[in-house]
């Protein structure tokens, strides 16, 4: 339990500051920037109490957003990804999440890849959405969730990859 | 009552969502209808230290081009102050008894964003280095924003690349009066509207500051204009100005404050009444 809150605590410090500093300074092609700090939510251990999970996943978002001055959007789109999140580990992976068995650092490749992709997706659509709050602007939202989205699940794949080899 | 408390025990997860959710649409909604005060802001102790310390290690990246652009800067002022010719009939005006209208604070630049609709920078001065809200932030070539939120030692700027920001302009050549705002697409062009079209407007004519609001004082270059529509009613000019400033790379600022500004607000206070 208490290794389990230390690994946690720490992904969540880092990846903020990893947010912050670098990736919402990339600004490729003048406006694509990965959000990676929704690792924590994807990572966040599948058998602790949701309600922690909704109430973490807000603070990271809340932090976000005071970084970087966006008012509450960050926070809006990190808490809907982590209420939807059961949903997702049923669709990717399916009986492993029935038996509450589910190990991210040794899953198989394809459904960790679904599963990120389709995270990703739900999170910039609602970031995006309100981000830019006007439907006349349909098209710009969704080219932004578009390019962002692969930018971030580029890098949410290699560097769960990365860390989860590490610990072997 | 038994049942609402089991209906809330049942449903605890999804309440929580909800009043998670709710209240950060309501801080999403908030900072996009009101022009000032966002509730959380980057302009407080820990958002400004994490922001000091990544800023230290920037700084040095960009030293180079900083000496020049200062260089730059002062052969302009150089040369302004050789072409001051003093005329031997202009009456001698003791300046020592006067007091300035505008006083400049300078200030570095710890965050800046320019690829989301609502950008804000934030600086290392705050009410300690007596900033407050609504003073005029520019660099020596052109406009950046209005200061925002301001805290112990640091501030936000809203930047003209803001969907919020409404700035006075006008046309250097003629005193035609309009505001510029920003579409929130490419982060070098606004528009500048409610121009009227007896106004003899060109591409490549010159936008400056209008001086008609408190913030910032007249004839500060904005841009140039690169593209002219009319208005849909057919009554003004929509124009597309290119800024003069590189939004996207801004390192040392300057920060104007209007020290007749309180007067300036209380007199138009008292007329609007």
């Amino acid at each position: 339990m208490n290794s389990v809150l230390g690994i946690n605590s720490i992904r969540f410090v880092a990846l903020l500051l990893v947010q912050i500093m670098l990736c919402s300074n990339i600004n490729f092609l003048g406006y694509v920037n990965p959000y990676i700090y929704i690792i924590f939510i994807f990572l966040f251990p599948i058998r602790e109490n949701r309600m922690i999970l909704l109430v973490s996943s807000f603070t990271l978002g809340m932090l976000v957003d005071m970084f970087l001055d966006s008012g509450g959007v960050h926070a809006a789109a990190a808490v809907f990804l982590a209420y939807a999140r059961p949903v997702l580990l049923k669709t990717s992976f399916g009986m492993l999440y029935e038996h509450q068995s589910i190990k991210f650092s040794n899953t198989e490749l394809g459904s960790l890849i679904t599963y990120i992709t389709f995270g990703t997706l739900i999170h910039h659509v609602v970031l995006f959405s309100l981000e830019i709050f006007n439907i006349s602007y349909i098209f710009l939202i969704l080219k932004k969730t578009l390019f962002s989205s692969i930018f971030t699940i580029i890098l949410c794949i290699l560097i769960i990859i990365l860390f989860s080899r590490n610990k072997k | 009552m038994q049942q609402i408390i089991n209906f809330v025990i049942r449903n605890k997860t999804f309440l929580l969502f909800l009043f998670l959710f709710g209240l950060a649409l309501a801080l999403t909604i908030q900072s996009h209808s009101y022009h000032r005060s966002q509730f959380i802001n980057s302009a407080n102790s820990i958002t400004g230290g994490v922001y000091s310390f990544s800023n230290s290690i920037d700084d040095y990246f960009s030293l180079k081009k900083e000496n020049e652009r200062l260089s730059e800067e002062n052969k302009l002022l150089r040369e302004a102050l050789f072409n001051l010719e003093p005329s031997a009939n202009e009456a001698v005006i003791d300046t020592s008894h006067f007091q300035k209208t505008y006083r400049v604070t300078t200030a570095q630049v710890y965050k800046n964003s320019y690829a989301s609709p609502n950008n804000y920078l934030t600086i290392n001065k705050g009410i300690n280095d007596s900033v407050q809200q609504d003073f005029g932030v520019i660099t020596s070539k052109g406009i950046v924003g209005i200061v925002d939120n301001v805290s112990g030692n640091y501030a936000t700027v809203l930047s003209i690349l803001n969907k919020k920001s409404r700035i006075n302009a006008k046309l250097k050549s003629t005193n035609h009066k309009g505001s510029l705002s920003w579409d929130g697409i490419a982060p070098n062009i606004t528009q500048l509207e409610d121009i009227s079209t007896f106004a003899p407007v060109k591409v490549g004519d010159t936008i400056e500051t209008g001086g008609e609001s408190a913030i910032f004082p007249k004839g500060i270059g904005i841009g140039t204009i690169t593209e002219i529509n009319t208005d849909v009613s057919g009554d003004t000019y929509k124009l597309q100005v290119q800024l003069f400033n590189d939004m996207t790379n801004l390192g040392t600022i300057y920060i104007i404050e209007n020290l007749d500004r309180l007067e300036i607000n209380d007199l138009e206070n008292n007329s609007n009444e």
